[in-house]
């Protein structure tokens, strides 16, 4: 199979790899996938007070696709609102980088990733707000 | 990327023609085209010539007679003939067959396309966790209506090497028909039909070194004679079993592949071993865990498989992309299921995803194996640097534990 240059490129130059401290202030984890699946993806989010997504790091184990997927997510939801970061679908994933169908669901996963992410992020300061 | 910079380790999946087979070849293209049924003149005489002098030559890599060996279109022929031969001409002495979980697809399905059609059932050995097969399971495996135990001598992902001698000796005992699928093994190790108790044996050309698309079922003439249903109708070629005009060009490649394989056997399993060893060696050395599947004995000399935990295998085959290996991951093959052999061993789903089989043969070098090395270890650090299982790892969480959801 022949990989878009995009993929390419994303897999020999992955943005924003590593991790931010779990536990850091606006910080928001997801992992999502399983190593029987051969994909796992983790996505943190690093959101202002304001709701903003300042910063993003990711680190995956999976298909070439799967990395330039959560390599690519990383740059797009930055600067973007919460609300606008939960709207990104997996087919703008697909698109960017050319992904053919058997391929689509890494995408599927990384659109989880923000999710889970955005999920946890809330459960440990929206949340609290909502409550108050 | 320049085409002398590619580095092919993936040997058993095929081989580079041997430029002498090809020289062996050629003279069938141009000058000496005849068919080798034709009786009556000189074209048909000489074509004739060089198939008898093909099976006298591929008879001798495996002990057998010249007229034991008929000539097919490949391994996957040759089990689809030995296999359905088989059932369909001895239907009256039973039904049933042996094999193996671990066995090439040509001769698991179809075991599964004679059991669909209502013509045969089969029993599926699990193998051992180094891969072999127990011979106590075998045994147990047995029925009155057992005609036919197929078992291959080495395995295609794996390398692991059957006792074939004595499995042979166990059908022999209980007048079963033993067929072995030699595609990985005639050539590279050495096959004696008679000291194995081999009664039908499939052989491949292309993974010797020979051409693609020819290949040889060993059919035992006596003690016991081995009769098959033919599965191509036509002509009467090959004493019945298989008609079809002879590919004469590409068995002459094949015969030349084998009389090559036999004269250097010892030597180049010895070179081709040690090149698997000094990557072994140098992948050890540097990283840690790494698994070998399969028993590390028993094992054709050019194969290692190895899973790099944490690390999933097309990723690293994208990162090695001017190497050619190939991968039990999932995704690189088209079911969505990781490889079904590591499976069979029990290797657990996560770490056959890592694994990565090179196929190290004839035309390797120790250049070769040293770039091989040195990129492989640094492209297993940088994707574990990206791994989050391998950061979890790291942290002490067993991954095992951990609730995937
Ligand atoms: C063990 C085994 N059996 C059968 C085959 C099929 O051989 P062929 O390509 O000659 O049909 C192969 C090769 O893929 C093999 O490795």
């Amino acid at each position: 199979m022949a990989y878009s240059d995009k993929v390419i490129d994303h897999y020999e130059n992955p943005r924003n790899v590593g991790s931010f401290e779990k536990e850091e202030e606006g910080v928001g984890t997801g992992v999502v996938g399983a190593p029987e699946c051969g994909d796992v993806m983790k996505l943190q989010l690093k959101i202002t007070p304001k709701g903003v997504v300042e910063d993003a790091r990711f680190k995956t184990f999976g298909c070439g696709s799967a990395i330039a997927s959560s390599s690519y997510i990383t740059e797009l939801v930055k600067g973007k609102s919460v609300d606008e970061v939960r709207g990104i679908s997996n087919t703008e994933i697909v698109e960017e980088l050319s992904l053919p169908p058997v391929k689509i669901h890494c995408s599927v996963l990384a659109e989880d990733a923000i999710k889970a992410a955005i999920s946890d992020w809330e459960a440990k300061n929206g949340g609290d707000k909502d409550a108050s | 990327m320049t085409v002398a910079h590619r580095i092919y380790l993936d040997n058993h999946s095929t081989t580079r023609v041997d430029p002498r087979v090809l020289e062996a070849m050629m003279p069938y293209f141009t000058e000496q085209y005849g068919n080798a049924a034709s009786r009556n003149h000189e074209f048909g005489w000489e074509a004739e010539r060089a198939v008898e002098k093909a099976r006298s030559q591929a008879a001798a890599l495996i002990n057998a007679k010249p007229k034991e060996i008929i000539w097919t279109s490949g391994a996957t022929e040759s089990d689809n003939l030995a296999i359905k031969g088989v059932i369909e001409f001895y239907k009256e002495k039973g039904n049933h067959i042996i094999t193996v979980q671990t066995e090439h697809k040509a001769v698991l399905d179809t075991c599964k396309a004679l059991e669909r059609s209502g013509t045969a059932t089969f029993t599926l050995i699990k193998p051992k966790p180094d891969g072999l097969v127990d011979l106590d399971d075998l045994r147990a495996a047995i029925t009155d209506k057992t005609v036919l135990i197929s078992v291959m001598h080495a395995n295609n992902e794996i390398g692991v090497i059957q006792p074939v001698a004595e499995i042979g000796a166990i059908a022999r005992e209980h007048g079963i028909i033993f067929h072995s699928d030699g595609a990985q093994s005639v050539g590279k190790i050495p096959v004696d039909v008679e000291a194995m108790n081999i009664d039908l044996l499939s052989i491949s050309a292309h993974k010797i070194y020979g051409p693609k698309g020819v290949g040889a079922l060993y059919v035992r003439s006596r003690k016991p004679r081995v009769r098959l249903q033919a599965q191509m109708d036509g002509g009467g070629h090959e004493r019945g079993m298989r008609s079809g005009t002879l590919a004469v060009p590409m068995i002459a490649g094949l015969g030349e592949a084998c009389e090559i394989a036999g004269a250097e056997m010892a030597v180049e399993a010895a070179r081709v071993q040690a090149l698997r060893e000094r990557l072994r060696h140098k992948l050890f050395e540097e990283l840690d865990e790494l698994y070998i599947n399969g028993d590390l004995e028993q094992r054709l000399p050019g194969n290692l498989n190895i899973s790099f935990a944490f690390v999933e295998g097309e990723s690293l085959m994208m990162g090695l992309r001017e190497i050619a290996v190939s991968s039990g991951s999932a995704c690189t093959s088209a079911s969505l299921e990781p490889s079904y052999v590591l499976k069979a061993l029990g290797v657990g789903d996560d770490l056959a995803h890592t694994s990565i089989r090179f196929g190290i043969g004839r035309f390797n070098t120790e250049e070769e194996i040293d770039v091989v090395a040195e990129k492989v270890i640094k492209e297993v650090r940088r994707l574990r640097e990206m791994s989050p299982l391998y950061e979890m790892a790291k942290e002490g969480i067993d991954l095992k534990s951990v609730d995937w959801g």
